[in-house]
């Protein structure tokens, strides 16, 4: 075990794309780095902001959204709202002071296992180059129980 | 004393206007008086924080709480009153929400402090005299409360048992709470269960507001000194950044409906989560351009969405604060 900072990443995959383009990774053999926890969505359209504040305030260093490429979508315009949905989020969030290499949007097909492998690996680079986000968002004393209790979950889930 | 009900009101980090609302509640006032006996309330009867130390615990029936975490008084007071008091009522925006002075978890203490003692053109500080929390005197040493860096709501520093939202609450909503709360102590009614929105409606500002609302569809956005809004249509598909689909009702809409955008002070609805994160989505989702290029480059014209969007729920946000 080395003792460099291993970032922990949310990646919401579109389950008819992206999702398939990380199954494809997968069975093909890709290697990229296991700091990816990927949650299938329906749609990237489905990836509320809501999510992606949670996930940043519960401890995830860097969150990416990946889903059909334009024109792809299985709701016809799902991928469309996220995109038009990412710039204004992306700004907000770096009015709170976030780094903007830490969110990232990609299309990801089902056929393009080795871009999923290469955005990954990527991403998990970057987000290791900037290092722990650690955003304050609890007292001292929630994060000695709530704060603590979730950045665990999210470690066992992210092999070391 | 009388036997009357114990009533007391406190304002921490807030500017005053929910006391006003209270007052607004108008021949209900009178109501107050007859059920309980005022033992604080320091905007309007002169008890001291000794006074309160010497009471009983749980001696305050209900405590009207007003006002955000800003500093170590306000906390060292609400620690203080929740020990007195059996019902403690988060009140207004700032003590649900953290409110506008929650703005300031977009940056810190001292920042705040630098631009108001040195960087604001209007000041001439060329000594650089700050305010300190300790002085000494010849009489002894002064001493002021610590400035937080983060804005807290009420329930982020004391359990809390019921919510009265809005900038300041509405006055017919005040009297409702208080004649449930009046109504339970005398044995006349139940409580609402610990943790409820009082005086509230479950449905979102939209649905109080009278304008018509036809299909939401926005090429961009403007301001209300821009152009004069059609009186009759919905402000949000004129273009004006009207918060009310994210925001919970209970106010009677009373900005949109005479030609103000809603500015979300009644928090986010039942379900919501972060109204912030909602009214983002709400908005780049009306856009109407046909690439998400041209959408970005509407959207990018709002000049300030984290205040726009969280202008009273910044603290109480997924995100709480800026990361500095």
């Amino acid at each position: 075990m080395s003792d460099q900072f291993e970032p922990r990443l949310i990646g919401f995959l579109c389950r008819w794309c992206s999702y398939n383009g990380a199954d494809l990774a997968g069975t093909s053999r890709m290697k990229y780095p296991p700091n990816l926890v990927p949650i299938k969505t329906n749609c990237s359209g489905r990836v509320d902001p809501t999510h992606i504040f949670k996930a940043f305030a519960e401890g995830a260093d860097g969150v990416l959204i990946a889903g059909c490429h334009p024109g792809d979508c299985h709701y016809i315009n799902g991928n469309y709202r996220t995109a038009g949905r990412f710039p204004l989020m992306k700004k907000m969030l770096e009015q709170l002071g976030l780094e903007p290499g830490r969110i990232r949007l990609e299309w990801v097909s089902a056929a393009e296992g080795d871009k999923f492998a290469r955005v990954v690996t990527e991403f998990t680079e970057e987000v290791r180059a900037l290092g722990p986000l650690g955003w304050n968002t609890r007292t001292p004393e929630e994060q000695a129980d709530a704060g603590q209790a979730s950045s665990d979950r999210v470690e066992e889930a992210v092999p070391a | 004393m009388t036997d009357k009900f114990k009533f007391a009101m406190y304002w921490a980090g807030s500017c005053g206007g929910c006391e006003i609302a209270v007052l607004e509640t108008k021949d209900k006032i009178l109501e107050l008086d007859a059920n309980y006996d005022v033992v604080f309330w320091p905007v309007a009867a002169d008890f001291k924080y000794k006074d309160v130390r010497a009471y009983d615990d749980g001696f305050i029936d209900v405590c009207l709480f007003n006002g955000c975490i800003r500093n170590s008084e306000n906390e060292e007071i609400a620690h203080l009153l929740r020990q007195k008091s059996k019902v403690l009522v988060a009140f207004g925006a700032c003590a649900t929400m953290g409110g506008i002075p929650g703005l300031i978890n977009e940056t810190t203490a001292a920042e705040l402090k630098e631009l108001v003692y040195t960087k604001n053109p209007s000041i001439d500080n060329p000594e650089g005299i700050y305010p300190q929390e300790k002085l000494e005197v010849p009489e002894g040493e002064l001493e002021l409360p610590h400035l937080y860096d983060t804005v807290r709501t009420l329930d982020q520093t004391v359990a809390v048992d019921y919510y009265v939202p809005g900038c300041p609450p509405e006055a017919h909503q005040i009297a409702a709470v208080l004649d449930v709360v009046t109504a339970a102590l005398k044995g006349e009614g139940e409580l609402p269960p610990k943790g409820a929105v009082v005086g509230v409606a479950p449905k979102t500002c939209c649905d109080e507001c009278k304008r018509v609302k036809e299909e939401k569809k926005i090429s961009g956005f403007r301001r209300m000194w821009e152009f004069f809004p059609d009186p009759e249509k919905c402000l949000l598909e004129q273009g004006v950044v009207c918060m009310g689909p994210a925001t919970r009702a209970g106010c009677g809409a009373r900005c949109t409906n005479v030609g103000m955008p809603c500015r979300g002070c009644y928090g986010p609805p039942e379900g919501v989560v972060d109204q912030g994160a909602k009214m983002l989505s709400t908005l780049a989702s009306i856009v109407d351009a046909p690439t998400p290029e041209e959408i970005a480059e509407i959207t990018a014209t709002l000049p300030d969405p984290v205040g726009t969007f969280y202008r009273f729920g910044l603290a109480s946000s997924l995100l709480r604060r800026a990361k500095v």
